[in-house]
């Protein structure tokens, strides 16, 4: 099954080859790993989407808490939780492709941030089924270059990882 | 306040850690420090022939003491021979800091002379490493280094420390932190009073109940502890190899160790149990033989430390999270104060199928009118040396025979490498030990192959005068592996005989020690006491065994725990 898990890091260098040496030590997977500092200049937050066994996830979540440079961390999809992921894509645009790609976009929500004679730069937030979702729409033929930032996630809710 | 360079504030912050001994070898990027060691005589040195036995040194002594040992190498290559040495300590959780010269700052990233990445290289093997990054900031980093290599589940942390940090003419104000501060980092300190209960509800109801203990319950120095809580209870206890000496293993309770090479009666007891009591132990492969055929019918009270080695192979019915002391002392004034009491009937038809497994086989070997087989010689040096010597192994039957012949009474007496199998690590081992324990016996049970793996150490022994006494069972074969290609591979012994091995004798002697070879059965005993006499002396006893002499029992591969060879020709 596929989890969420957000981590709060010692911002130091090092922590973060320590949680991707992890995965790849005890064979776990990584899906998306994304990684930024907070509010608090002293820590990270780092979200990784992996998939395992409930068994496998909580032995994830054992070490990494083991770690000593983890000083919290949630598996949100344990709970409502709300996730997002940023994705920028080139796509060829030409003649009447120009307006078919522009009411795709519009019906995604997305934002065209870049244009030339030939090309279209397009925007897109939101869960990454969403993102696949209009992959698919304007079909891998048109498509130049594709960049995702993998998942960030928050609790819905009261609930909030801190210190 | 002082003023000290960093390489002094370094060797200070070891003297106010109470450091006694460090283990080492001197190259570019630790001059430095090996400068400020010079200049001081209370951490004393100790110059090892090869790094990777001064790690095995710090592990050894920590093994018998209890106390974190202590290691410093140079950059490069240095540094990277201590990897063997570290993982060795990490899969056993030794407490350990290993302090690693490293290339002046501004070098690093450059290849420059013997840089290597020892943060990077070491990380899959060690608790944590740190890095000084401001030389004012060392004694802390040393007071973090062994605050995190001693609490909780201990292991190997490493100190890499540049060069430019421990420059002598740069010098800063001293002082040793009494505490530190890690947010992030709290090791439990006692067990779930909730679940504390649950457990000993069910310890009260068992019908078969089995304590399997390991080497937590030695790390975290709960013999006693443990011993009070078995006899309370009345329970049979069986420990892993790790957890050998952890309850006294000639008391009528102790069913032997358990799992590949264990007895017979252990791993029977296991797989028959309805309650497992597992203390301090982590469900290693070496031990559960296939998992989905594990004690079918136990439930399982798991107490541990670390929350990782919970439910990681085998599910826990009842996890406990916490240090094995504070979790046995609760469980123990739980038992007594507990109007229920074990069910007797029960418990004594329990043992009566017990000591019919243990009558049908337990612990036994042919022993042959003229060759000496391995298993007597471990047994004459267990009387011989009153059964209260430590002993150190190396890895292979040796190992195996030693575990299953020597009986340890007291915990921190058998120091072997069980979880990474590191061929080398008796000698330098026995030598950490012996340097801080002079006036007992200190024995190292090894074998041809694994004594040439650190033999460079005898010159060590020389420079610094410890008389160990080197127990080589001679049988002119990897003996381990050679098993392994008799039951699996139709005898075909690919590499596993050796050519042209030396004079074990000349050799010794060479080195400045005693050597003595054994090789007629009548020998034995009247040897072996004249080398023990030799209380001043490294003696090497090198003695022929028998070279088809197989380790028994045996659990069949891919089996259940109750799935064993009991010898060449039986099968159970």
């Amino acid at each position: 099954m596929r989890r969420i898990i957000s981590v709060l890091l010692e911002n130091e260098p090092g922590a973060l080859s320590r949680v991707v040496g992890l995965f790849s030590q005890r064979n776990y997977n990584i899906e998306t790993l994304t990684v930024a500092p907070t509010e608090d200049e002293t820590l990270s937050r780092l979200t990784v989407t992996t998939t395992g066994s409930d068994k496998v996830i909580e032995q994830i979540t054992k070490q990494l808490n083991k770690l000593i440079e983890v000083v919290k961390l949630v598996d949100l999809t344990e709970g409502a939780h709300i996730e997002r992921e940023l994705m920028l894509v080139k796509l060829k645009a030409t003649g009447s492709q120009r307006a078919e790609i522009k009411r795709t976009v519009d019906i995604f929500r997305g934002q065209i941030v870049d244009v030339t004679s030939s090309v279209y730069t397009v925007q897109l937030a939101g869960n990454s089924e969403k993102l696949d979702g209009f992959i698919q729409a304007v079909g891998t033929s048109g498509i130049l270059e594709v960049v995702r930032t993998g998942v960030s996630g928050i609790a819905r809710g009261e609930k909030v990882l801190s210190l | 306040m002082e003023l000290l360079s960093g390489a002094e504030m370094l060797i200070r912050s070891l003297k106010d850690e109470g450091i006694e001994y460090i283990y080492g070898y001197p190259g570019g990027a630790a001059l430095h420090i090996y400068d400020a060691l010079f200049r001081q005589d209370e951490v004393k040195h100790i110059l090892v022939r090869h790094e990777q036995a001064a790690v095995h040194m710090a592990d050894g002594y920590a093994r018998a003491t209890g106390k974190p040992g202590t290691v410093l190498v140079t950059s490069g290559p240095g540094a990277t021979n201590t990897i063997t040495g570290i993982a060795t300590a990490f899969m056993d959780s030794i407490p350990m800091v290993v302090l690693c010269g490293q290339v002046a700052s501004t070098l690093i990233g450059e290849d420059a002379f013997q840089e290597t990445d020892m943060l990077g290289v070491s990380r899959p093997v060690v608790k944590h490493n740190l890095s000084v990054r401001h030389p004012e900031e060392i004694p802390e980093v040393i007071r973090k280094a062994y605050y995190i290599a001693a609490t909780g589940r201990p292991g190997p942390v490493v100190v890499d420390i540049p060069k430019d940090m421990t420059a002598p003419n740069e010098r800063f104000e001293y002082s040793y932190p009494k505490k530190v501060k890690l947010r992030s980092y709290n090791p439990a300190v006692r067990g779930h009073a909730g679940q504390i209960k649950k457990a000993v509800d069910m310890l009260m109801a068992a019908k078969r109940p089995v304590i399997y203990a390991g080497g937590g319950v030695i790390l975290g120095k709960a013999s006693s502890q443990l011993t009070e809580l078995t006899r309370a209870l009345g329970f049979p206890i069986t420990n892993t190899l790790m957890g050998i000496g952890c309850y006294p293993a000639t008391d009528k309770q102790h069913i032997g160790w358990l799992g590949m090479h264990g007895t017979y009666e252990a791993n029977m007891a296991m797989h028959h149990s309805d309650l497992i009591l597992c203390v301090g132990a982590r469900f290693d492969d070496r031990v559960t033989n296939a998992t989905e055929k594990f004690c079918p019918g136990a439930r399982i009270i798991h107490i541990d430390i670390d929350p990782a080695s919970i439910s990681k192979t085998i599910d826990a019915d009842v996890p406990i999270v916490g240090p094995v002391d504070a979790v046995l002392k609760e469980m123990i004034s739980l038992v007594k104060e507990s109007k229920e009491k074990p069910d007797a009937d029960a418990l004594a038809s329990w043992w009566k199928q017990i000591e019919e497994w243990r009558a049908f086989h337990g612990m036994r070997y042919e022993t042959s009118p003229d060759v000496i087989k391995p298993q007597e010689v471990v047994e004459m040096l267990w009387k011989l040396t009153n059964g209260d010597a430590f002993v150190t192994s190396d890895v292979g039957q040796h190992q195996m025979f030693a575990a299953q012949y020597y009986k340890f009474d007291k915990p921190n007496r058998w120091i072997n490498s069980g979880g990474l199998g590191t061929m080398g690590f008796g000698l330098p081992a026995a030598m950490g030990i012996k340097l801080t324990h002079p006036d007992h016996e200190v024995l190292c049970f090894t074998g041809e192959g694994s004594i040439q793996m650190n033999i460079q150490e005898l010159s060590t022994c020389k420079q610094y005068d410890l008389p160990v006494k080197i127990i080589n069972l001679n049988n002119q074969a990897l003996g381990m592996v050679k098993q392994w290609q008799d039951m699996n591979y139709e005898s075909r012994h690919a590499e596993s005989y050796m050519e042209s091995l030396p004079d074990f004798i000349k050799l010794a002697e060479a080195y400045g020690h005693v050597g003595v070879r054994i090789d007629r059965k009548e020998d034995l005993e009247p040897k072996l006491k004249e080398v023990l006499a030799m209380k001043d002396k490294l003696v090497f006893v090198d003695i022929y065994v028998d070279r088809f002499e197989h380790v028994y029992p045996m659990q069949v591969a891919r089996g259940s725990m109750k799935d064993m060879w009991l010898s060449k020709t039986e099968r159970v």
